[in-house]
């Protein structure tokens, strides 16, 4: 059984106080609860008809107008356990190359030579967002890597919670790379709340420190340009990645390597190589594979309808519809 | 330095000081762009105007002072418009800002250009609840439970527009105003969808293009930024005259958008000539070494 | 343990909250709501966590006299100030008891006065950064750069009165040719699709991402070793 398994701790590696870990699982706890309106998101995006659905039925425990989220949860999940599976047991998988994230050690390299310091943005959101999960996942692997190169990490951040997570974080990587005393907890720190507020501290952190590499990963709005165009100025090689897709043609036009959407959270699982994280990026893919076949499937349907007018054509198309109200 | 490569490197701060010339100039000669709305904003208009008075309208105020610029004039050309419609409109925010801007609507706005209208009879304040999208859920499931008093404290049965509201359901159509999460995409997914009730509203130009696979079947219709809010305000005056000597912000701040935008097609079309002199130079350049 | 033990705790909250999506009857269908609550509670304590670490940076750099250090003594001036008038409704009309951004209370000035053009300068700057950006990346380099040229001079014009104004000769057969049509069309249908792609890869990679951390497959954001 993988689920509880754990990883060795290094030799002379202190422990950390295990107490603290409780900050980011609490985190992870209310991230999660961002999973159920993922499925409904879902649902809601490849619907054809505007979903009116009607109030739960009364009558049962179990809520009816949900059973096609069940059903697809089922196959979505059941997709991703099984890649997850065969890839325990030594299948091999092949994951194609994502630039942006092959380029990170080389990011660091650079910082180092330089002697510059290294930016690392994880969004505007909370912990109760997936995204800044996947950024604290991916900034735990950078600090691992920076760590073995000496470098200096900056993590300005606007949210208390995702302070506390980052420095637990960073902490760990640090000792995981056995480099403790290279740890500074005072390079994470909290700077405000107000989005602009916050846009202009890191602006003004870009152009005084003049980091080598700056990482904008998480959530981002209206702010990622400004602070992608001020990096952008200084020469800073920047990755950019996020889930916001308003916010993604801002990160290409100024940055070397953006992770579009999904992207963002395969990162953790591409930079761990480990066969169990790849297993659910290819779970992951066979749910697209789902989608595109219903998508196919549905204007096929509609098409054949309007061009026939058959009635069993209208019926299947019927049933498929079924399927995503 | 060769022409196309120094047009090509250009400093920046010469293109920013293009731009603020670009803003400041329109602002001062105020020159005038008549609009005329697209399907997607008339959609929105035609809804509000085909309600019949009284209508219980649900207004979210979903943005902060940052994008106000943006946002205002859609809010001020809504607030007018169901105003106008007689409609009871519930003014809300998921931002804690917001109730900033719901202020200038209550404070400024409506003592002045509909003096007629009584706080607690055609307008209320319900003012700001956290839990983001959370509270879009909570309200769906049990409206009391989170909404039980307006903003000053004063239960909603006490308030002759709020004492028959009992749950979200009462309200006829939802109108969000849009700078980021939470705005229309959440107001979508957990109260549009799951309670049948019609969405609409406007976002900024940053967040618009994220709402459009959402039009039309579970989006009434969208104003996208300045464009979107002077297309409303020209459907408002166009309906209704009397508007024609009202300011109307986002018609008059189109001046400074169309300059803008022009500067930049004009600014992109020079790097692209530039960049296609130079290429052409370096080949001849690059031929000639060959010989 | 020390890491065994959060991770039971999410793996058993997580099934709970997805289960309760599925259940109609308490406590479970209330759980999602709940879990809201709580998240806005803590958050709210966190800020002392926020909070401290500020003053205590700024603090530090201006005993140290370190680069820049004036910056420090106008933040730390400004937080306080915004502080203390919030917290004790200094200035407020209606004292303690009034609404926290009355009329003619301090707050609400600063509010006004400060926050308001401050947050709306920065937001501005966007359209300068937007020139400069596009300056730069728009080249028609490729032919997927040229399309992607072409579409953003279409967007461009198109949502702007000079659009419809530049190709209002065309008859009413080319309609559809005309700016503001081809932008909304751009807007509508390309984008649209676009969009809808990365949203759902966007949503199914939250599933995953959620899947690995509720069967503890992923556990970086825990640290990287035990």
């Amino acid at each position: 059984m993988y689920l509880f398994s754990t990883t060795g701790r290094p030799p002379g590696v202190p422990h950390s106080n295990g107490l603290s870990r409780a900050v980011p699982a609490f985190a992870a706890i209310f991230a999660l609860s961002r999973a159920v309106p993922a499925f409904a998101a879902i649902f809601s995006l490849l619907q054809a008809d505007p979903v009116f659905a009607q109030a739960a039925s009364e009558s049962g425990w179990f809520n009816a107008d949900r059973t096609q989220a069940l059903v697809l949860g089922i196959i979505l999940t059941g997709a991703i356990l099984l890649y997850v599976v065969l890839a325990s047991a030594g299948r091999p998988l092949f994951i194609r190359k994502i630039a942006g994230l092959d380029t990170v050690e080389e990011a660091v390299g650079r910082a180092t030579e330089m002697g510059k310091p290294i930016l690392y943005v994880p969004g505007l959101n909370d912990m109760d967002e997936v995204q800044t999960i996947a950024s604290m996942n991916l900034l735990g692997h950078l600090a691992t890597i920076i760590a073995g190169y000496d470098s200096r990490l900056h993590v300005p951040v606007r949210k208390s919670l995702v302070m506390s997570v980052a420095r637990e974080t960073v902490q760990q990587s640090y000792l995981s790379a056995g480099r403790p005393d290279a740890y500074q907890e005072d390079d994470i720190h909290y700077v405000s709340d107000a989005q602009f507020a916050y846009a202009a501290a890191v602006d003004g952190i870009i152009v005084r420190e003049k980091p080598a590499a700056c990482f904008y990963l998480g959530g981002f709005y209206a702010e990622s340009l400004i602070l992608a165009e001020t990096g952008n100025s200084i020469g800073a090689i920047q990755i950019a990645g996020t889930a916001r897709p308003p916010q993604l043609p801002f990160f290409v036009a100024a940055c070397d390597y953006t992770l579009i959407g999904e992207e963002l959270f395969a990162a953790s699982a591409y930079l761990s190589k480990e066969p169990r994280m790849l297993g659910s990026l290819k779970g992951q893919d066979a749910g697209k594979g789902i989608a595109i076949v219903f998508i196919l499937a549905g204007s096929a349907l509609a098409t054949l309808y309007s061009v026939t007018g058959s009635e069993t054509v209208r019926e299947v198309s019927e049933i498929v519809l079924w399927l995503f109200r | 330095m060769r022409i196309p490569d120094s047009i090509l490197r250009i400093d920046r701060r010469i293109i920013f000081l293009l731009i603020g010339a670009a803003v400041c100039i329109p602002l001062i000669l105020k020159p005038r762009f008549q609009d005329s709305p697209t399907p997607i904003v008339q959609s929105i208009f035609d809804t509000v105007e085909r309600l019949p008075a009284g209508s219980r309208v649900f207004l979210s105020f979903d943005y902060g002072p940052d994008t106000a610029p943006e946002l205002d004039p859609m809010a001020k050309a809504l607030v007018r418009h169901t105003m106008t419609r007689g409609h009871e409109v519930s003014f809300f925010t998921l931002f804690p800002e917001g109730v900033g801007q719901i202020k200038k609507i209550t404070d400024n706005l409506l003592p002045v250009e509909f003096p007629d209208k009584a706080y607690g009879r055609d307008y209320v304040n319900l003012g700001y609840k956290a839990g983001l999208g959370g509270a879009i859920n909570t309200m769906v499931v049990n409206f009391r439970t989170l909404v039980n008093a307006d903003a000053e404290g004063t239960p909603l049965d006490d308030l002759p527009i709020t004492a028959d509201v009992d749950e979200m359901v009462d309200y006829v159509i939802i109108l969000s105003l849009t700078a980021g999460d939470p705005g229309l995409k959440e107001w979508i997914q957990f109260a549009g969808d799951i309670a049948g009730i019609p969405v609409m509203g406007g976002g900024t130009a940053v967040v618009a293009p994220e709402l459009y696979p959402y039009y039309p079947q579970q989006l009434v219709g969208l104003m996208g930024g300045l464009k979107g809010a002077s297309e409303y305000e020209s459907a408002l005056v166009d309906r209704y005259p009397t508007y024609r000597n009202a300011t109307m912000e986002a018609t008059m701040r189109m001046g400074p958008q169309v300059v803008t935008h022009v500067l930049i097609v004009l600014l992109v079309l020079l790097g692209n000539l530039a960049y296609f002199l130079g290429r052409s130079d370096r080949r001849n350049r690059a031929g000639r070494t060959g010989q | 343990m020390r890491r065994r033990i959060p991770l039971i705790i999410t793996f058993i909250i997580g099934v709970v909250l997805i289960t309760g999506y599925f259940v109609t009857r308490g406590p479970f269908n209330t759980l999602y709501e709940s879990f809201s609550d709580y998240f806005a509670i803590i958050t709210v304590f966190a800020f002392i966590l926020g909070g401290g670490s500020l003053l205590k940076i700024h603090l530090k750099r201006v005993s140290s006299r370190a680069a820049d250090w004036p910056y420090s003594v106008v933040t730390l001036v400004a937080f306080l100030v915004t502080l203390v008038i919030g917290l004790f409704k200094v200035g407020n009309p209606g004292g303690m008891s009034g609404e926290i951004l009355a009329s003619g209370s301090w707050l609400r000035f600063m509010f006004d006065g400060v926050y308001n053009p401050l947050s709306a300068t920065m937001f501005s700057l966007l359209a300068f950064f937007v020139a400069s950006a596009s300056y730069r990346a728009f080249r028609a380099r490729t032919k997927e750069a040229t399309i992607l040229l072409s579409a953003a001079l279409v967007i461009l014009l198109g949502r702007t009165p000079v659009g419809a104004w530049m190709t209002a000769w065309m008859p009413e057969s080319l309609a559809f040719l005309e700016l503001p049509n081809l932008a909304n069309w751009i807007m509508a249908w390309p984008n649209t699709a676009g969009q809808r792609a990365i949203m759902i890869g966007i949503a199914l990679g939250v599933i995953a991402t959620s899947l690995r951390i509720i069967l503890g497959i992923e556990r970086n954001y825990l640290g990287r070793g035990e």
